[in-house]
């Protein structure tokens, strides 16, 4: 049979599913980035083969999305790389063909999708503060002592929702604290970083958007029903949240993979292979490029970083 | 005493025209600020006010650069917007970093004309005869019709050359052969066998390629660096670029057609709204009658006349359901966010073209 792998390698967490030729899920999974893509990746590739090994698979086309897109994409050879907002919006409308609003809220990065006739026609990024995104929530949880799993339904059982200042990361967690210290309840506490998430996700990356229904709302933090049901008292509708919202993004890129097969043939042995990637700065001008050498067992497989052909390093 | 060396900030490749008039028209040596790279944006960012807008920190780090290097006579212009401050504060930052120098403002206040131009270079050049300034004056006008000109024909085509880097190193050639100018005749020969050059170049341009209009703030759009060179990267993607922003418009277009845009647009504008704002709801509004595909918007961050024009080029687009995206450039932009973006807005107006 053959299959097609996705890969979203986030700020926070890395996501992989494998699909069949009708976009039908075979395997999939999500684990912590930890700050190393590279072993992340090696971690979800023999997560992934534990799952399809009974089945006779082979891979025939791989794609790439996240911030590390471009490292991984030339680790793993992917023939598509792609940008996260392409990406969320084909992965959730293989899903949701009718979908005409897609809200994101990641681990570092928040962003609107509009859809009009199944295709994008606006989106907008988050691009001043991580205010509101997931990192937050998650680095709030570990100050209040409680796992980030269970943020959303202590949030509900809050009565009174606490206002919190959340403009701003920094602020929010001083107004937190204060509100801590005067003697809030922590479900209250709890229940005001949900709502102040959304308004803030509404205010900053909602901006001026047109939100129209049906409304999915995805990422890391969708899996939070206190945000969830914030989102839905906010927009005065229902929102929608899917089972594998955390992993559109893979989705996304494993259905574009589709179009556009590998060329060199894929095995999971390259979890053995050793990748290391090195920084140099280019002297040759005060520009001091930065050039990421990526080099799998001590040899140079792609660079890039360079603005010009001065610092340009032979493969 | 010193020998004397003139200077000036850089604006895209406007310094062959303006270091081609300075030698004309004093008798100093000319020597534009060394090329912008990042230190130029750390220099400047570092000695300007945080909050300023981002062309000011381009400006100063071109000045601290270009003193170390040498030149002892600053010249900086002004007007319109937050730029009519520039002269005034860069010039006491410099003095207050201990610098000695001379500055001319060409442009003091908003207005400006030929005869105070010329009494500031006959102080620099007390032998400068006026028809002498107003030939050489003239003949850079001319220079910068030309290059703008040539300049349209490249965003046009540049995407789609066949040999790489064809239009770069002839348009390089060229501003090499204006600069070596002495009289009309001369030039407009050399600018006639360029565009013959130009166009003979080989291309490969499908008939419906993408095509976007790029407006916004002036220096955003003409300076490459301080887009993070946003024309290159749209050229790499094989789209058409136009572009309206240019020293020919601002020096004599924009005044000439300000009355016909405001009629284009009467349903949004009644009166100017500062700078380039006014003029970029036109240019909104034109791109989308003219079946562009797309629109970007780019400023500094804190831009007072074009935040006031985003809501009202927000609404153009939407009447018109034209996609746009609008960037906001500071010292802290993370060039990563922008290719995202930019990716990601190439990917929306290739998916709207292919359903048509």
């Amino acid at each position: 049979m053959k299959g097609y792998m996705g890969i979203d390698i986030g700020s926070i967490s890395t996501k992989g599913v494998i699909i069949d030729s009708s976009n039908q899920i075979i395997a999939k999974e999500y684990i912590w980035t930890k700050g190393n893509p590279i072993e992340a990746v090696k971690e979800l590739l023999k997560k992934l083969k534990t799952q399809v090994q009974d089945q006779d698979i082979e891979i025939v086309g791989i794609g790439t999305t996240g911030s590390a897109r471009k490292l991984i994409g030339a680790m793993l050879n992917a023939s598509v790389i792609k940008n996260e907002i392409t990406a969320h919006a084909i992965g959730t409308l293989s899903l949701h063909p009718d979908v005409r609003t897609i809200f994101e809220i990641g681990g570092q990065d928040s962003k609107i999708i509009l859809i009009e006739d199944g295709i994008v026609v606006d989106y907008a990024m988050n691009t001043l503060c991580a205010a509101g995104t997931g990192a937050f929530l998650s680095s709030q949880a570990e100050r209040l002592g409680v796992s980030v799993y269970d943020f959303g339904n202590i949030a509900l059982t809050s009565k009174n929702p606490a206002k919190i200042a959340a403009r701003c990361t920094v602020f929010a967690e001083s107004d937190l604290v204060h509100k801590l210290q005067i003697g809030y309840r922590k479900e209250d506490i709890i229940a005001g970083l949900c709502k102040s998430v959304v308004s803030n996700y509404l205010n900053n990356v909602g901006k001026g958007k047109k939100i129209r229904e049906p409304i999915i709302f995805q990422g890391g933090v969708s899996k939070n029903i206190g945000v969830q049901k914030a989102f839905e008292e906010e927009a005065g509708t229902s929102v929608m949240v899917d089972e594998n919202g955390h992993l559109m993004g893979a989705l996304g890129v494993a259905v574009l993979s589709k179009k556009k097969p590998i060329t060199k043939q894929f095995h999971f042995s390259i979890t053995d292979d050793h990748f290391e990637t090195k920084g140099i700065e280019c002297h040759k001008c005060p520009n001091h490029c930065e050039i990421i050498c990526v080099r799998k067992n001590n040899q140079l497989i792609d660079f890039w970083g360079n603005r010009c052909s001065n610092g340009s390093l032979s493969k | 005493m010193n020998k004397k060396i003139i200077s000036f900030p850089h604006l895209g490749n406007y310094y062959v025209p303006i270091s081609f008039l300075l030698k004309k028209v004093t008798s100093f040596e000319v020597k534009p600020s060394p090329p912008i790279t990042k230190k130029t944006v750390e220099l400047g960012s570092k000695h300007s006010p945080d909050f300023v807008c981002i062309p000011f920190k381009y400006n100063l780090g071109n000045f601290i650069e270009t003193l170390e290097n040498g030149a002892n006579i600053l010249i900086q212009a002004g007007g319109g917007c937050r730029y009519g401050y520039y002269s005034e504060v860069q010039e006491k930052i410099l003095r207050d970093l201990g610098y000695e120098f001379e500055f001319i403002n060409l442009i003091d206040g908003d207005h400006f004309t030929v005869k105070e131009l010329f009494q500031t270079f006959k102080k620099l050049n007390p032998k400068l005869s006026f028809i002498k300034f107003a030939y050489y004056t003239l003949l850079t006008l001319l220079m910068i019709r030309y290059m703008d000109e040539i300049d349209q024909y490249i965003r046009n085509n540049i995407g789609f050359e066949e040999v790489e880097n064809s239009f770069s190193e002839l348009q390089k050639q060229m501003l090499d052969d204006f600069s070596k100018t002495r009289s009309y005749f001369g030039l407009t020969h050399k600018f006639l066998s360029y565009r013959k050059k130009f166009r003979k170049l080989k291309i490969n341009k499908p008939k419906d390629c993408l095509k976007v209009g790029i407006i916004g703030e002036l220096y955003t759009s003409m300076e490459p660096f301080s887009s993070f060179f946003l024309e290159k990267e749209l050229a790499k993607m094989k789209i058409q670029v136009r572009r309206f922003t240019n020293v020919s418009y601002l020096l004599y277009q924009k005044k000439l057609h300000r009355k016909k845009m405001l009629k284009y647009i009467p349903e949004y504008c009644k009166y100017t709204i500062g700078a380039d704002g006014m003029d970029n709801v036109y240019r909104s509004k034109y791109l989308a009658m003219e079946g562009y595909d797309g629109i970007i918007h780019i400023k500094p961050f804190g831009c007072t006349p074009e935040i006031g024009a985003i809501p009202i080029i927000r609404k153009v687009c939407e009447d018109y359901h034209m996609p746009v995206i609008f960037f906001s450039f500071d010292s802290a932009t993370s060039d990563t966010g922008i290719k995202t973006r930019l990716e990601a807005f190439y990917d929306m107006l290739k998916e709207r073209k292919d359903r048509l």
